[in-house]
């Protein structure tokens, strides 16, 4: 066979390459977590889960306890409103994503929290997570195995991302709009973007209904249906706009605002070109 | 200056016409553009039009190879993440149609006539002359005709055209049926189901229909509902599929009919949250059951908050409050949102007790 | 300087181009000539003037895009299909593969996903739709402000206004046709608000749908009227519309030698061919340029419509937006009497306010002249300021549109500015009452005082920049005179006159009829036209050229008496007559 006939030493030429940095690193990588992996004891995460939620605990109290109360049990200002609800049952996976995408601990109450930095490492989320995972039974933190659409097949992506469209435009569009580009909710509130959200957040959120959102817990989308939708969204983010610019994903609106601005705003420009009269001459045509 | 006036001036705009303050001073004399002085300009000029009619060639050349190599539908090639098929055939065509029009706009700006001419105007009417004569003949014809002296004939013609006026009218009556009480019930109804539906019904052995979820039409537990859940629902008739044809029931447009006005939405609360006594009473553990079509238009609406079970409507922003039997807190909704009676059947799966105790969706005249 | 226009001749001066020997385009027209007699008409018609300005191609706009509206869709006709029957699709969009679909939508992602240029096509004549209304808005817009609307063209203007009502409906029609879910959802409100049309709503609504909401006959019914019927009578009213600018000849601005008998411009042929012909070019290509790069009415993304299913954004095309608008910002009220429901909610901003607004522009016209009694022909356009309340009426006519269509936009607006969807609400349903009146004295008062500083210019010349200090130390600007050309254009405007009732009793103390209405009649005269400044008479105009030329001598006593001329390009220039816009 010609592969084995192959001179040895032949992948040493390329070691000059300019992709052979990046291909060692990325082995690297994978041969370390493959390494860490297989060796760190799987006990490890049980033994350490008293510390966690200790740890947990700590940066609770320094973090948010100002709003949900010392114990999670949440905090109502003097006039009866809710500063912070109170988070026990509400389980880790409602910690993951509320931390994890930035939008707690919020800067200021008010209609919605919007989304921003981190502020904590992925151990401090996850200690947090610990923590308010000990004041009631509620969902956990999914798995890759739960969320990741990888293992499909081909053939079974396809039918994921069709039966997803029809799941998506049934519960979500209405208010994350047909592309996922947000919309408007009541006073002051809104749906956020959901275009190009990482898996997890887009399952935890579903799970677990963050602020204003409704939940769609397991026994209402099923964790296939999630992934459905998950594909669906992949799917459109993977499409090119075939049209062109999308315009902002919103709409009418937006089409409209360019017909005007671009439309008709160019084409006056063009008519004002007509009829604006040329540069003259001061000089006399010698036959006339 | 009295040319600045049309010739049928009243005795007092005659008047004004005295007052012009300056007078005019006619057109002025003509300039030249340099291309009509310059030869060397003009020659520029030329080859500017020109150039920007070849460019219109290029641009079609360019529509024929894209037209050739890209496709679309399946594997778009893409540019710039865009669509390459529609950006480059339009691009192509722009260029061509943008070049021929500046090239005869620039055409006729440098090169062609640039003598501005006068026309005279001439009053719209026409002249007394041909006035008087026209009226004349039509009086002719209306003598001769004798519609004047003939009242009966004139009478008898006028009821005979109103007449005719109707039939068109009278042919539009097939358009559609009349709307009788279909209105006024959905599919949640068992009695207004089509025989189809009822002799699958017999199959069921139950007495209460279900409320399952849509796209997927699984019936739902009590238990499969969380605080806060929301579940677009369906009646489990539109999912119902026939034993031996594996054929669904309702299909097509009666499907769309049926869905347009008995889609409902589920949503789980604590039953401690509940204002109104028909809602509590209504609900199963918390979970209460509203009609999905808005009562102002006929908008589907799901837009809930669940840390205050407002239910918005997209279309109009009306919003309603699910603790309190569906009543209008904001937008141009006047009605409630009709509550679904809801019990669970002996499985324990959530079921409709009966249709809605009123039409669904937008006001009409008959509704009351 | 002064020409006499009489002098001017109306040929093309010393280049007039003579006929060549008939060659063999001569035979052709000469056979054509033989059997159908055109060259009389032509021979009128060839070298009819059109004066050039920018605003006078607007209307320009909305033709070129009417047809490439024709153009573009009768290629979407070739692969369209009207129906909706139900099929699964099996098309290359992979997204909806297997999905149940009406033939309508399956038809459109064929053309856009398995016809070359399909799309584009697709995109073209939506845009080219979209700048067919907005154009035929600015056109009229045009009419409106300088009021080329008046005798003897207010038949034109009520057939462009049944123009752009026919464009906004065919407009309509088209944007249902594709049956996604913008688009159903679209016909989902107009079946709500044909259901609330007192006493025969729900038969009007059966009988349009052919049954029950949405029915299976409803896209053929609209393809008809979409590619048909409404195109049909676009096309013959265009005819129409077109046939009378020629035969009223078109307006013109005053100016030198511009007057009402005459209209001076670019004959059709050559200039005014190549110059509209281009600029069809021009519009076609700025169309095929948003259609190349601009995605606009993305279908594939909305989905095939189903009843339970709605997007957030969902919004009309921008000219029903004032309509969506309306909707939203009603308030809910509806009556029950004796079992019957009147829903003034949807009634009112969806049947009656937007023609009511739509009637009140239209109308205007009608009664400007009632008001004036003014039964004259007028060819030469005013400049918005010297018709300070109707420039003032359309400034809060476009302002109360403006609001209603953010209000149709709510969402969008709460969004992306981070405001309350409840707030802009109840903010809207305050603001189109009392900012269009705002907008409205604004207007007016801004338009006086631009009348004032016309009047200022010429009387007083224009602002130098130069400041002169007298020799007891006042200062004062120098102001130099306009040419004789600008001071003329500046004047060329009728004065208004106030309509007064001449007296209300005849002889024997009886109340005449019809005083009443002429009492109106002599309030909305004096309303409109008794703020207005007038242009200056002739003995004003010698009084301040007497002034001047006494101010010119106290300062030619001082050291250094000031031209004017310091700060521009006087000396350079060889016209003594500079143009208007140069000072």
């Amino acid at each position: 066979m010609r592969l084995l006939n192959r001179p040895l030493g032949r992948l040493s030429r390329y070691r000059r390459g300019p992709l052979a940095g990046l291909l060692v690193v990325l082995l690297g990588l994978l041969l370390t977590g493959g390494l860490y992996a297989a060796f760190s004891p799987a006990s490890a995460s049980e033994d350490n889960s008293a510390a966690q939620i200790k740890q947990g605990h700590q940066l609770f109290l320094v973090g948010c306890s100002f709003c949900h109360g010392n114990n999670g049990q949440g905090v109502k200002t003097l006039d009866g409103n809710q500063l912070g609800p109170a988070l026990v049952g509400v389980g880790a996976a409602a910690v993951d994503f509320q931390v994890g995408t930035g939008r707690m601990p919020a800067v200021k109450p008010g209609p919605q929290v919007p989304q921003k930095e981190q502020a904590y490492t992925p151990d401090e989320i996850a200690a947090l997570a610990a923590y308010v995972a000990s004041l009631g039974p509620g969902p956990a933190i999914p798995t890759a195995s739960d969320y990741s659409i990888d293992h499909m097949t081909d053939e079974q992506r396809q039918e994921a991302i069709v039966r997803g469209g029809a799941i998506f435009r049934t519960n979500c569009s209405a208010c994350h709009n047909f592309e996922g580009s947000g919309g408007a909710m009541p006073n002051g509130g809104f749906a956020p973007k959901i275009r190009g959200v990482e898996p997890k957040y887009i399952f935890e959120a579903m799970l677990t209904g963050p602020q204003a959102m409704d939940n769609f817990s397991n026994g209402n989308l099923s964790v296939e249906e999630k992934q459905d939708i998950i594909a669906y969204l992949q799917s459109l983010q993977d499409n090119p706009d075939y049209g062109g610019f999308g315009l902002g994903g919103i709409g009418p609106v937006s089409e409209g605002v360019f017909a005007w601005l671009l439309g008709i705003g160019s084409l006056v420009g063009v008519a004002t070109w007509i009829a604006a009269h040329t540069a003259r001459s001061s000089k006399q045509k010698a036959e006339s | 200056m009295s040319d600045h006036l049309p010739e049928s001036t009243s005795g007092e705009h005659a008047q004004v016409a005295t007052q012009e303050p300056i007078p005019d001073p006619g057109l002025p004399a003509h300039q030249w553009r340099p291309t009509d002085v310059d030869p060397r300009a003009e020659k520029r000029a030329e080859r500017q039009v020109a150039g920007l009619f070849g460019l219109a060639i290029v641009g079609a050349v360019g529509f024929i190879a894209s037209y050739v190599i890209f496709k679309v539908g399946d594997h778009p090639d893409t540019i710039g993440n865009l669509g390459a098929s529609n950006v480059m055939l339009g691009l192509c065509l722009a260029v061509t149609l943008l070049g021929m029009g500046a090239g005869m706009i620039q055409w006729a700006r440098k090169l062609m006539g640039d003598h501005e001419i006068v026309e005279m105007r001439h009053p719209a009417s026409s002249s007394q002359e041909d006035r008087e004569a026209t009226v004349s003949i039509l009086q002719v014809g209306l003598e001769e005709s004798g519609l004047g002296r003939r009242p009966l004939i004139r009478n008898s013609l006028l009821a005979a055209g109103g007449i005719l006026g109707l039939l068109p009218i009278v042919m539009l009556r097939d358009l559609g049926p009349l709307p009788g009480d279909k209105l006024d019930h959905t599919i949640w109804d068992l009695d207004t189901w089509t025989p189809e539906m009822q002799a699958w019904w017999q199959t069921q052995d139950r007495t209460l229909q279900r409320v399952v979820r849509d796209v997927v039409g699984t019936p739902i537990k009590v238990t499969d509902l969380e605080l806060g859940d929301l579940v677009n629902a369906e009646p489990e008739v539109m999912f119902a599929v026939d034993a031996e044809t594996k054929q669904p029931i309702v299909e097509g447009t009666d499907l769309l009919v049926d869905k347009s006005k008995a889609a409902v939405i589920l949503h789980r609360m604590l039953p401690s949250e509940i204002v109104s006594e028909q809602t509590r009473n209504w609900s199963v553990e918390g979970i209460v059951c509203y009609s999905k079509i808005c009562t102002h238009v006929g908008c589907p609406i799901s837009l809930n908050e669940r840390t205050t079970h407002h239910l918005l409507c997209p279309c109009h922003q009306s919003t309603f409050d699910l603790t309190d039997s569906g009543r209008v807190l904001f937008g141009p909704a006047a009605r409630a949102l009709p509550q679904l009676e809801l019990t669970v059947d002996d499985e324990g799966y959530l079921a409709a007790k009966r249709d809605f105790t009123q039409p669904v969706g937008p006001s009409f005249w008959e509704r009351g | 300087m002064s020409l006499d226009t009489s002098k001017i001749a109306d040929t093309n001066s010393g280049t007039a181009a003579t006929a060549k020997k008939p060659g063999k385009a001569g035979a052709v027209a000469g056979w054509a000539d033989d059997r159908l007699g055109l060259a009389t008409l032509m021979r009128k018609n060839l070298r009819k003037v059109f004066p050039d300005h920018w605003s006078f191609m607007l209307g320009e706009i909305a033709l070129w895009s009417f047809v490439i509206l024709l153009l573009t869709g009768t290629f979407l006709t070739l692969w369209f299909t009207p129906s909706m029957s139900e099929s699964v699709y099996e098309g290359s969009y992979s997204q909806l593969r297997g999905v149940p679909m009406s033939d309508a939508y399956a038809s459109t992602l064929h053309i856009s996903f398995d016809v070359r240029g399909g799309l584009l096509m697709r995109q073209m004549h939506h845009w080219s739709a979209n700048l067919f209304i907005a154009a035929m808005f600015v056109h009229m817009m045009r009419t409106f402000l300088t009021g080329a609307f008046r005798k003897p063209r207010e038949l034109n203007w009520v057939i462009g206004a049944t123009l752009l009502l026919l464009g906004i409906l065919e407009g309509f029609a088209g944007y249902s046709l594709p049956d996604d879910l913008l688009s159903g959802t679209g016909l989902r409100i107009a079946d709500g608000l044909i259901k609330a049309t007192p006493v025969v709503g729900s038969y009007m609504s059966f009988f349009l749908f052919g049954g029950e909401f949405p029915g299976d006959v409803l896209i053929p019914r609209l393809y008809i009227l979409h590619v048909l019927l409404i195109p049909g009578l676009l096309l013959a009213l265009i005819g129409a519309h077109m046939l009378l600018l020629v035969f009223h000849k078109h307006t013109q601005w005053p100016g030198p030698g511009r007057t009402e008998q005459n209209v001076v411009g670019y004959p059709m042929l050559p200039v005014y061919a190549a110059k509209a012909g281009g600029f069809f070019f021009m519009v076609f290509g700025v169309t095929a340029l948003m259609g190349a790069l601009l995605s606009i009415n993305p279908v594939w993304k909305y989905g095939p419509y189903d009843p339970s299913q709605v997007t957030a954004g969902s919004q009309p095309d921008w000219y029903m937006g004032i309509a969506e608008g309306l909707l939203r910002i009603m308030p809910n009220w509806e009556t029950h009497i004796w079992g019957h429901t009147i829903s003034w909610n949807v009634m009112i901003p969806g049947q009656i306010a937007p023609f009511l607004l739509f009637g009140m522009v239209i109308g205007w016209p009608f009664l400007e002249q009632w008001v004036t009694g003014d039964r004259r022909e007028h060819h030469l356009l005013q400049r918005p300021r010297n018709a300070p309340t109707r420039t003032a009426f359309m400034a809060a006519m476009v302002t109360e549109y403006g609001l209603l269509w953010a209000a149709g936009g709510n969402d969008i607006l709460a969004t992306h500015f981070h405001w309350s969807l409840n707030s802009i609400t109840y903010f809207m349903r305050t603001a189109i009452f009392v900012v269009p009146p705002i907008v409205f004295y604004v207007t007016r008062r801004w338009c006086i005082g631009l009348q004032r500083a016309d009047n200022n210019r010429v009387l007083h010349g224009y602002e130098t920049g130069i400041i002169m200090r007298s020799p007891d130390g006042g200062y004062s600007e120098r102001h130099l005179p306009i040419g004789e050309a600008s001071a003329y254009t500046l004047t060329a405007r009728q004065r208004d006159e106030i309509h007064e009732v001449d007296s209300d009793v005849d002889e024997n103390g009886v109340v005449a009829p019809g005083t009443r209405a002429e009492r109106i009649r002599a309030k909305l005269s004096k309303g409109m036209f008794a703020d207005n400044v007038q242009k200056p008479t002739a003995e004003e105009l010698e009084e301040a050229r007497h002034h001047a030329e006494h101010t010119h001598e106290l300062e030619s006593g001082l050291d250094h008496p000031a031209s004017g001329h310091e700060f521009d390009d006087h000396a350079l220039r060889d016209a003594d007559d500079v143009p208007l816009r140069q000072h």
